[in-house]
C-alpha cells in the first residue's frame, strides 16, 4: 500500500479491534473473586467472569451505549474513565483490576497503573506491543506511522496517545515496584507465542497480557 | 387577588383526596427529626398493579418537590396525565403489569397527606407554620409506616428524581435491608449553597406577599398567589437548561411583531413563566411549598454519618442505578458522581449513567430514550436477580 492511498483512504470510524485477549485474561482470574474491569465495553468479559467463575464483577465504561448494554446484563457499571474515576476507589477494594487494550489510550498511564495496583491485589493489563517487528518495519522501511489489523487508525485520529512496547511496560512495572506474576505475548491471531522470553515477546508479540501484583514487603 | 379557600380545587385534596388514605392514630405517631411527634397522621397514596403472593414485587416511587402521588393516573385537579407516565405504566420500565407500584404524598404535602394545610386537631384550625419542620428522613419514615401498613417487608425497588431521589438515598441509608434496588435520579446527597439560595428566593417571594398573613392565610380566606407564582417562576428556570430555553423561546416576542416598550409580557419566555406560575397556584399550597423547600435544604445525608457519605452506604446489599443528565445544572452530574464514589467506597453494587440531553433537570420527567432504556435494563436485570417472572410479551 503506497503512502498516497493511505492518506486518501476513506476513514470511517475504525472497527473495534477484536478482543482476542478476553479468554486469556479470564484465565488469570480466580473464581469467586472481586473484579473491576476498567473500560469494560459492552461487558463481554465481565459477563464471562460472572457466569463462568462466579466473580463479583464491576466495570467502568466511557460510552453511554456500553454502559446501557452492561446495565441491561445486570452488571454494575459506572460511566467514567480510567484517568479520572479510579481515584474514588478505596485501597484493596478488588482482587483484580483489569485494563484491556486501554492503557495506551489513557492520559496518565503511570498513574492509572498505580491506581490499579492500589485498588486491586492484582492488576491485569493487555496492550498492543509497539515493538512488534511489523510495526518497527513500517516506521523503519515505510517511514510512516504504523497501521495494523489490530491498530487500524490513522495517526491523527487514533485514540491511542501513549503507545509502548512490551519492554517499556516491563520497565514501568519495575519502576512501580510491581511484581510480574504472569506474562503472555499473543500473535496477530490472538494465540499465545510458543516461546516465552521477553525479547521474543517484544519482537514477535502483537499484544502483551500481564498480571502484576504489589510486591510483598 | 383574593381566592376564598374552599373554592380552590387543589386545596380540596388536602381533606378529601382522590386517593387511598392510610390513617395512623395516636398509638402510631410519626417521630420527627425536629423533635416533635406528629399525630394523627394521614398518608394519601396511589397503587398500580398487583402485589404478588410473596410480596416481592413492590416498587415505591418517591415524588419531587411539587409532585404528588398521582404518578400514572389523570391528576384530580389539573386533569393532566400522571407526572411519570413515561416511566410507570403497562410495558413501561416500571411495568405495572409486573410490579406493584406505590406512591404516596410526602409529609408536609398538600394532596391528602398531613401537611400545613391540614387541620391541627389540637387547635381546630389549619397547622400553618405550627406543623413541625419536615425533613427528607421524616418523609421516608412516614413512607416506611405506609409500607408496614401494606404488609410489605422488602421493596423490590425505590425510585425517584430530584427530591424523590433524596428520599431514595435516605431509604437506602436508613432501611438498607428493606431496599433490594434503588434508583436515585437527577439528585444530590446534600443541598448545595446554590440550591439553598434558589429555595430561599422562593420562600421570600411567598412570605413577602401580604396575603400570606404570616402563614395564616387559610383562616383569613386569602391565598398568597402572587408570591407563590413568583416562587414557581424562579424555580422553573432552574429546571430547564439555557440551551433548551434558547431553542424553545429565544428572544421571540409574544403576540406582537415589535416591542411595545412596556412591562407587559413582551417576550414568549415571560409569558411562559407567568403561565407556569399562575397554573401552579391552582394546585399547590404556599405553606407546603415552604416546607418542601426547607426539607431539601436540610438534606445532607453524610452529616448523619460523621460527614462520610461512604459510611451511609457501608455494606449495603442494595443494587443502585444512579442517573444524571448532562444539562442539569440544578443537581449536576458532579453531585451524582459524588454519590457514586461514596457507593463504590462503601463497596455497594452501583451502576451510573450520565444521560446526554439538552432538557436540563426536567429531563427525568420527559421521554428521554437513553434514560428510559437504562431504567428498563436495570430493572429487568434486578427483577431476574430477585427471581421475578419475566415481562409478558406484549
Amino acid at each position: 500500500m503506497s503512502d498516497a492511498t493511505l492518506v486518501n483512504a476513506p476513514s470511517p470510524t475504525p472497527p473495534a479491534p477484536p478482543r482476542v485477549d478476553l479468554l486469556l485474561v479470564a484465565d488469570m482470574v480466580k473464581p469467586n473473586s472481586r473484579v473491576l474491569d476498567v473500560g469494560c465495553g459492552d461487558g463481554a468479559l465481565l459477563r464471562l467472569l460472572a457466569e463462568e467463575k462466579g466473580v463479583d464483577a464491576r466495570g467502568i465504561e466511557l460510552s453511554q451505549r456500553g454502559v446501557n448494554d452492561c446495565v441491561a446484563k445486570g452488571l454494575s457499571v459506572i460511566q467514567g474513565d480510567a484517568d479520572t474515576d479510579l481515584a474514588g476507589y478505596p485501597d484493596g477494594a478488588f482482587d483484580y483490576v483489569i485494563l484491556s487494550q486501554t492503557l495506551q489510550a489513557t492520559r496518565q498511564p503511570k498513574q492509572v497503573l498505580e491506581h490499579m495496583l492500589r485498588i486491586g491485589q492484582h492488576a491485569i493489563v493487555s496492550f498492543p506491543n509497539f515493538g512488534h517487528w511489523r510495526i518497527r518495519a513500517q516506521i523503519a522501511v515505510g517511514g510512516h506511522m504504523p497501521r495494523t489489523r489490530n491498530l487500524p487508525s490513522l495517526w491523527y485520529e487514533t485514540p491511542n496517545i501513549h503507545f509502548c512496547t512490551i519492554q517499556d511496560f516491563i520497565a514501568l512495572a519495575k519502576t512501580l515496584d510491581a511484581r510480574i506474576e504472569r506474562g503472555v505475548a499473543l500473535d496477530r491471531f490472538g494465540k499465545p507465542l510458543a516461546y516465552s522470553a521477553p525479547w521474543i515477546w517484544n519482537f514477535f508479540g502483537e499484544q502483551g497480557v500481564f498480571r502484576l501484583a504489589r510486591k510483598r514487603r | 387577588m383574593t381566592v376564598p379557600v374552599n373554592k380552590t380545587a387543589g386545596l380540596r385534596e388536602v381533606d378529601a383526596p382522590h386517593s387511598l388514605v392510610a390513617h395512623f392514630g395516636p398509638d402510631r405517631p410519626l417521630a420527627m427529626d425536629a423533635g416533635a411527634e406528629l399525630s394523627p397522621l394521614r398518608i394519601a397514596y396511589q397503587t398500580y398493579g398487583v402485589l404478588n403472593a410473596d410480596k416481592s414485587n413492590a416498587i415505591l416511587v418517591c415524588h419531587a418537590l411539587t409532585g404528588d402521588q398521582h404518578v400514572a393516573n389523570e391528576h384530580p385537579v389539573t386533569g393532566k396525565p400522571g407526572w411519570w407516565q413515561t416511566m410507570v405504566g403497562p410495558g413501561r420500565p416500571i411495568d405495572t403489569d409486573r410490579y406493584f407500584v406505590i406512591s404516596s404524598n410526602v409529609v408536609g404535602g398538600c394532596m391528602g397527606t398531613t401537611g400545613p394545610a391540614s387541620l391541627n386537631p389540637s387547635t381546630g384550625r389549619p397547622y400553618g407554620l405550627e406543623l413541625p419542620m419536615v425533613t427528607i428522613r421524616d418523609m421516608v419514615r412516614a413512607q416506611a409506616m405506609l409500607i408496614d401498613h401494606l404488609g410489605i417487608e422488602t421493596l423490590f425497588c425505590v425510585a425517584g428524581g430530584s427530591m424523590g431521589g433524596m428520599q431514595v438515598l435516605q431509604w437506602a441509608a436508613t432501611y438498607p435491608e428493606r431496599v433490594f434496588a434503588a434508583m436515585p435520579i437527577a439528585t444530590a446527597a446534600k443541598h448545595s449553597s446554590q440550591n439553598i439560595a434558589f429555595h430561599e428566593v422562593g420562600r421570600q417571594a411567598v412570605m413577602a406577599d401580604p396575603d400570606w398573613r404570616k402563614g395564616r392565610y387559610l383562616e383569613e380566606g386569602q391565598i398568597p398567589t402572587k408570591g407563590l407564582a413568583v416562587a414557581r417562576m424562579a424555580a422553573h428556570i432552574t429546571y430547564l437548561s439555557d440551551e433548551a430555553l434558547q431553542n424553545k423561546f429565544g428572544r421571540k416576542l409574544q403576540d406582537r411583531t415589535a416591542p411595545t416598550f412596556s412591562f407587559d409580557a413582551e417576550f414568549q419566555i415571560e409569558n411562559y413563566l407567568r403561565y407556569q406560575g399562575m397554573s401552579f397556584v391552582d394546585r399547590f399550597d404556599a405553606n407546603s411549598y415552604l416546607y418542601m423547600t426547607r426539607a431539601c435544604d436540610y438534606f445532607d445525608l453524610a452529616a448523619d454519618y460523621g460527614g462520610s457519605l461512604a459510611l451511609a452506604f457501608k455494606g449495603a446489599k442494595t443494587r443502585f442505578c444512579v442517573v444524571s443528565f448532562n444539562s442539569d445544572w440544578l443537581y449536576p452530574t458532579s453531585a451524582s458522581r459524588a454519590i457514586v464514589h461514596a457507593l463504590n467506597a462503601g463497596g455497594a453494587s452501583v451502576s451510573f449513567v450520565d444521560i446526554e440531553t439538552d432538557r436540563g433537570h426536567d429531563a427525568f420527567l420527559l421521554n428521554v430514550p437513553d434514560f428510559i432504556a437504562t431504567s428498563r435494563g436495570f430493572l429487568d436485570a434486578a427483577a431476574r436477580a430477585r427471581g421475578l417472572p419475566p415481562a409478558r410479551t406484549r
